[in-house]
């Protein structure tokens, strides 16, 4: 636990967070190695957990018909992957698969919304927090799909 | 710096030395300099006449220190440019310049380098990176962020290949969207911008591509401390002269053929993203 909790101390996701919070989350956190090429979760599976990425390179695909796997997005080193466990009906949306060696702390996403609901100080935290991630990806993803680089004319 | 003649308002013709397809919609074009010889600063462009067809202002992506070619590398998006593209080698093109401000490369001797580039913007980058891998003991750390559509539209792959190579320069490429099997970053250039370390005391940035793309990236680029004068930007506008006359690409008080394209920011910041202009 001392070990997950000095490194969710060192996250960028957690920074500044209040040490008794953080104590509470270390309870929640284990630790976590995918090899390349290895799924992590696929979509449709239970989101029963959030990853904080510490090494490595994650990416996040979805599957098209006659298209194969298209990948919207990579993900590394103090990167968070996954927010579904936090939000009902708690389900994978996409694939997620480490296409580097990746170590990442997972956090059991049952027990935090648990803890979440026992003690709202650690819920208004996490939500803070995911909320400013969600932000931050719907920015990038708008970006993404309005094509900057292409023609314009 | 050596412009290619004595009337700027008349075309040089120049033959086509090698033409290379970068992209299905991307060519380099190498130009062989007429007598009198030619040279400019990274950031500075050409006016590209198509006899018969129009005028187009195109960065120049070549090498400053290589007096013996004039480089363009051109995305097809217009009927000029997409004329272009069906040029051979030998053929004949009017050149005018070279034209407009440049990236103030000898004031950051010293300083960390963070060149962002978006789509096409690669293409007047790259005499800077020329320019400080040559030069390299005189400048800090150099971070090259490059953001492109997919992995097919990546120009200057090989280079790109070989200067990852380098110890001496970190370099992250990025693409909006990419088939299974890319292993490189998927997502707009600004993501990458939380997983890079600068010394906000130290760095200068230069930034090229869709001004949507660098307007965000100077967000970013604040939250990690940088100051507007720190940060460098090449404009786009319709450039027609090349000299300040026309007023075609008139920017509220500036001129960015003359003016510009390559601006600080805290100059310009208020005309910057300002719809009225």
């Amino acid at each position: 636990m001392d070990n997950s909790k000095k490194t969710l101390e060192l996250h960028p996701f957690f920074e500044g967070m209040d040490p008794d919070l953080l104590d509470v989350m270390a309870c929640c956190a284990c630790h976590r190695e995918y090899q390349p090429g290895q799924f992590i979760y696929r979509e449709g599976d239970e989101a029963d957990q959030a990853l904080l990425i510490i090494e490595g390179k994650v990416c996040v695909e979805i599957f098209a018909a006659q298209r194969g796997s298209l990948v919207i997005q990579t993900l590394g080193p103090g990167d968070i992957l996954g927010w579904s466990w936090l939000f009902p009906p708690f389900k994978r949306r996409f694939d997620a698969r480490a296409i580097e060696l990746t170590r990442a702390i997972a956090l059991d996403g049952g027990v935090l919304r648990q803890k979440a609901d026992e003690d709202h100080r650690l819920g208004y935290e996490l939500l803070k927090r995911f909320s400013r991630l969600v932000v931050e990806r719907l920015q990038a993803t708008r970006l993404q799909i309005i094509d900057i680089y292409g023609k314009h004319i | 710096m050596k412009a290619l003649i004595k009337d700027i308002m008349a075309p040089a013709v120049c033959v086509i030395q090698k033409f290379r397809k970068e992209t299905q919609d991307t060519f380099t074009l190498e130009l062989s300099p007429p007598e009198e010889g030619f040279s400019f600063s990274p950031g500075q462009f050409n006016m590209l006449y198509m006899y018969g067809i129009g005028e187009v202002p195109i960065s120049i992506s070549g090498d400053p220190a290589d007096t013996g070619r004039i480089i363009h590398t051109i995305r097809a998006y217009g009927a000029v440019t997409s004329r272009m593209m069906t040029l051979k080698k030998q053929e004949m093109i009017g050149v005018r310049g070279p034209f407009g401000t440049h990236w103030p490369i000898e004031d950051l001797v010293g300083r960390d380098i963070l060149l962002v580039a978006g789509g096409i913007g690669i293409a007047p980058l790259r005499p800077v990176l020329f320019h400080i891998l040559s030069n390299r003991t005189r400048y800090g750390k150099v971070l090259l962020l490059y953001g492109e559509r997919t992995p097919g539209d990546l120009i200057f792959r090989n280079q790109i290949e070989s200067w990852r190579g380098r110890f001496d320069l970190e370099l992250e490429v990025t693409v909006d969207s990419a088939r299974e099997g890319w292993r490189g970053n998927v997502g707009v250039v600004t993501t990458l911008m939380p997983r890079i370390v600068l010394d906000p005391s130290n760095t200068a940035a230069m930034l090229c591509g869709p001004e949507i793309m660098m307007h965000y990236t100077i967000q970013e680029l604040t939250k990690k401390g940088l100051r507007d004068d720190q940060i460098y930007i090449s404009m786009e506008r319709n450039m027609r002269c090349g000299i300040g006359l026309c007023g075609h690409c008139q920017l509220g008080p500036t001129f960015v053929c003359k003016d510009g394209p390559v601006f600080l920011l805290s100059k310009v910041r208020h005309l910057f993203r300002k719809r009225e202009l």
